[in-house]
């Protein structure tokens, strides 16, 4: 027995206009960067690239966002995250930045997204090992591209996606305590303040072989990306986060508010923030 | 290079010697000749620490003789005068605990003593190679006789520090910790005192201890804690994965046997059970750990009293029914309505009953049919090797339109916006209209088209034999193309904006659908003929070098990897919690989607190269055997 088709017809024939994407102009960030009441000098780097483009035939646009936080004596750790930070974007612009802009021809040959983001932090972690005896640093970085966000990650920085009223960390600290809670051995208030809460197992600069964690995350119309390290979130709750990301009126807002409220919570540590929203 | 901390705190000692140095030869060691207290002659250094040293010396008080000794020396390092006295107390009341301890396997304490800012132990001089160093001077895997025979005399040695009272807790097992000595003899070095990190330390360190059990770092520390780093120990002997390198507590992510195959089951179970997270999930002490392992090394893996999972055997299945067509079934069933539509080589559409396997109709065509039906409304839809696209009524069989092209038809149809969308071996993929089968447009490709298009946001894609992937919209137009190096076959699967796909390039893609980005790759042995099947954030595909991957969605890592005995070219599908597929080898396999272990596998009488049909809870699937099988899932 033939049934309705609830599907709707689409008339194909030459005289159909050809379906055009909506495309936004740009991304909206906002940054910023503090060293805290604590400490004094600012051992976190944030470096960002976007494209955005205007007209009929513009291109989605791009954006990265690279966080670290550098750890080490002596100036180590300022050296270790800039270095890394700068050879990451370098990286991802010749991997990606490059055949986006000139559209060149989709090919087996080239590396998939996730896999340049991780050679780029390998790149990283071999040039802050062979450059910078003594330093680490952390590694977090985004890139979106159209309606979607690629992470690569290491360490304790984190990145949190604020979309639907809700908030939700995406990426995984590799620290010990967040072993021990994923464990049930304390709880996540524990951690906070846990001797031995800045334990990390990985970091970039360490050694040879470093394992990077990759994400990809769908991007809804509305949402609210943020990029920060543990100066930001080890002294701010995620029901404080949440607030700010819901309530500031634009993304630099965010930021600002985010930096004082970790100050006003004492400004242990150096403090940086990125917020990106479509 | 690791940046360890070291820690001046009194409950705190260490007297750990790690055998990479940390610190400069010479910032403040002994010289070789130096003499201490007038009797111990400095003669070499043994191993150097953060603040520690460890000293091949001679007791002169012997002079005829060269009596050795080792002479640990350790750098107190607390901050005020006050706290040094203290920590120096600390060091003696510990040098006379260990002073009346006697056992085979620990070194003889012979003396101690403090000076300004430094406190020494002598202790017999072991001639021998740390476990560490052996393991890593070891070409190879350590056989599991040789890890079992050490297990055990470390039981030994611990069951003696436990037995006292109060019990001593070792604190600091760990293969730098543990000397073969040259009788190939343990011996328990180092023990006492534990490792901890300095507290209030400012910015971030990096490194953990790795065998230590979680409750540790609360500072719980009572004899369960020497099991865990134990079976720490022994799996690193037999992984050769050193767990300070490994995420913490990662021991069950990284089993046994996936790094060193012959282990024994029973082994595995005892180090599983010391590695447990909970104290109270371990063995209860260490005696009786010690037993386990001594009647694993008397029988010959004897039963071992332990909670543990059950093998499921692979039971036999009998099919719900089976129907013999007249040639090899190669291509997919597709079910609709109570009714199994499938075609075979033997040119025949046949339509099945679903549940008695009866036969209602079969329709002739000219040419085998290699691809898969589709069904839609009243209709269904197959190519022939006869060149064209069948439409045949479904109730019927009676022929409603054909839709002639070039080239066989070996593309599966799928039916989208009143058109159906199928390849051809002409180098075309055609879209016709459903209702008359007339051609509405057709895109040029550079080989034949056997992949059965995906449609999805007003576009449709498909793969081509040229190597290509090809997004076109719905009139035709191409939006992009993405090259791979050899055929591609497989049809692509869409979930959540991505395309998923095998190539003959034995690699398979995950691409953006909108920009034709690829997001991950995976390699595989072979070519990937199979097409992904994706659900629950898991990607299903089979491979020529004879698996089935299971993959996350999104970043392309290996769930599991089910391996049969021919090369999988049929396509999973997926049914509640699991994955249907058939192999070269000839079986029909159930698979857990979750974990990737077999559920049950049916034997038929050749290679199995179509993809299974699930409906109502029953299996459809053909073999080249000629027959149809319905199973119950």
């Amino acid at each position: 027995m033939p049934t309705n088709n609830p599907a709707p017809t689409i008339q194909l024939g030459p005289s159909q206009p050809a379906a055009r994407h909506s495309i936004s102009t740009g991304l909206k960030v906002g940054r910023a960067s503090d060293v805290g009441h604590v400490r004094d000098h600012n051992e976190d780097v944030l470096l960002t690239l976007e494209t955005s483009q205007l007209g009929d035939q513009a291109i989605e646009p791009l954006g990265l966002f690279v966080l670290a936080d550098g750890m080490g004596g002596h100036q180590a750790g300022e050296i270790a995250s800039a270095l890394a930070v700068r050879v990451v974007a370098y990286h991802l612009t010749n991997a990606i930045l490059r055949p986006y802009l000139f559209n060149e021809a989709r090919d087996a040959s080239q590396p998939p997204l996730s896999e340049a983001l991780v050679s780029a932090v390998e790149a990283a972690n071999k040039a802050v090992h062979d450059q910078v005896p003594g330093g680490g640093t952390t590694l977090t970085c985004a890139l979106i591209l159209g309606r979607r966000a690629y992470l690569a990650h290491v360490g304790d920085s984190r990145a949190y996606l604020w979309t639907d009223n809700r908030l939700r960390q995406i990426t995984k600290d590799h620290s010990l305590v967040d072993r021990l809670v994923e464990l049930g051995q304390i709880s996540s208030g524990e951690a906070q303040s846990h001797p031995q809460r800045n334990v990390l197992y990985r970091a970039v600069g360490q050694g040879e072989a470093l394992e990077v964690d990759t994400y990809m995350e769908p991007l809804p119309d509305r949402y609210r990306l943020l990029l920060c390290c543990d100066g930001l979130w080890g002294m701010v709750s995620e029901d404080q986060l949440a607030q700010v990301l819901r309530s500031a009126a634009t993304p630099q807002e965010a930021c600002d508010q985010l930096i004082e409220t970790a100050n006003a919570a004492g400004g242990q540590d150096n403090i940086t923030a990125v917020v990106v929203e479509p | 290079m690791q940046t360890r901390a070291t820690n001046p705190e009194l409950d705190t000692r260490t007297i750990a010697v790690e055998p990479k140095a940390t610190r400069g030869h010479g910032e403040g060691t002994l010289a070789v000749g130096q003499v201490l207290e007038q009797r111990y002659q400095i003669l070499g250094v043994l191993g150097m620490g953060g603040m520690s040293a460890v000293y091949q010396a001679r007791d002169l008080r012997f002079p005829s003789v060269t009596k050795l000794c080792a002479v640990k020396e350790i750098i107190n390092l607390a901050p005020d005068p006050q706290l040094r006295a203290i920590a120096v107390q600390n060091f003696e009341r510990e040098a006379n605990i260990l002073a009346t301890l006697s056992h085979p396997a620990i070194p003889k304490v012979y003396d101690y003593f403090s000076e300004r800012d430094r406190s020494y132990l002598v202790i017999e001089y072991i001639d021998g190679q740390d476990l560490e160093a052996y393991l890593a001077d070891f070409q190879g895997l350590l056989q599991q006789e040789v890890v079992l025979d050490w297990g055990i005399q470390l039981c030994q040695v611990l069951a003696y520090l436990h037995s006292h009272n109060p019990s001593i807790v070792f604190r600091d097992m760990k293969p730098s910790n543990v000397m073969l000595d040259k009788h190939d003899e343990i011996r328990l070095v180092d023990f006492g005192i534990a490792k901890l990190f300095q507290s209030g330390q400012k910015g971030t360190m990096i490194g953990t201890e790795g065998y230590s059990p979680p409750e540790q770092y609360r500072g719980v520390a009572d004899p369960r804690g020497d099991i865990y780093a134990l079976g720490a120990t022994l799996h690193h002997l037999l992984t050769k994965q050193d767990p300070r390198v490994e995420p913490p507590f990662s021991f069950h992510e990284r089993p046994i046997k996936a790094a060193h195959p012959a282990v024994s089951d029973q082994f595995v179970e005892i180090i599983n059970r010391a590695l447990e997270y909970e104290p109270e999930k371990r063995w209860t002490s260490i005696v009786e750990m010690q037993s386990a392992l001594e009647a694993l090394r008397g029988t010959s893996g004897g039963p071992i009293a332990k909670t543990g999972t059950v093998r499921m055997s692979s039971s036999e299945i009998e099919p719900l029914w089976v129907f013999a067509c007249e040639d090899e079934v190669r291509s997919n069933p597709v079910v609709s309505e109570g009714i199994v539509y499938v075609g075979a080589y033997d040119n025949n559409l046949y339509a099945l009953d679903a549940q008695s396997g009866q036969f209602k109709w079969k329709y002739p065509t000219e040419g085998g049919l290699a691809s898969s039906p589709c069904v839609w409304q009243d209709r269904v839809f197959i190519g022939s090797e006869d060149n064209s696209l069948y439409c045949i009524n479904a109730q019927t069989g009676r022929i409603v339109w054909t839709c002639p092209t070039q080239g066989y038809v070996r593309s599966s149809p799928r039916v989208e916006y009143n058109h159906v969308f199928f390849g051809s071996d002409d180098h075309h993929l055609y879209a016709a209209n459903v209702q008359t089968g007339r051609v509405a447009w057709k895109s040029d490709t550079e080989g034949p088209v056997r992949s059965r298009p995906a449609i999805g946001d007003e576009s449709v894609y498909f793969g081509c034999e040229d190597g290509a992937i090809y997004a076109v919209d719905i009139r035709g137009v191409l939006r992009w193309r993405f090259t791979t190096k050899r055929a591609v076959t497989s049809s692509p699967a869409l979930y959540e904006g991505v395309l998923y796909i095998g190539s003959g390039d034995h690699t398979i893609y995950a691409l953006d659908v909108r920009s034709g980005w690829a997001v991950w790759r995976l390699r595989t042995g072979k070519p990937v003929i199979s097409s992904p099947a994706v659900a629950k954030g898991t990607v299903f595909v089979g491979s020529v070098d004879h698996s089935v991957y299971a993959l996350d969605a999104r970043t392309g890592r290996q769930v599991w990897k089910f391996s049969t005995d021919n090369q999988v070219t049929s396509s999973p599908a997926v049914f509640e919690d699991a994955v249907y597929f058939g192999s070269v080898d000839g079986n029909v396999y159930s698979v857990d989607a979750r974990t990737g272990t077999l559920r049950w596998r049916v034997r038929t009488g050749g290679p199995v190269t179509s993809s299974p049909a699930i409906a109502e809870g029953v299996i459809y699937i053909g073999s080249t055997d000629r027959r149809v099988y319905a199973l119950v899932a």
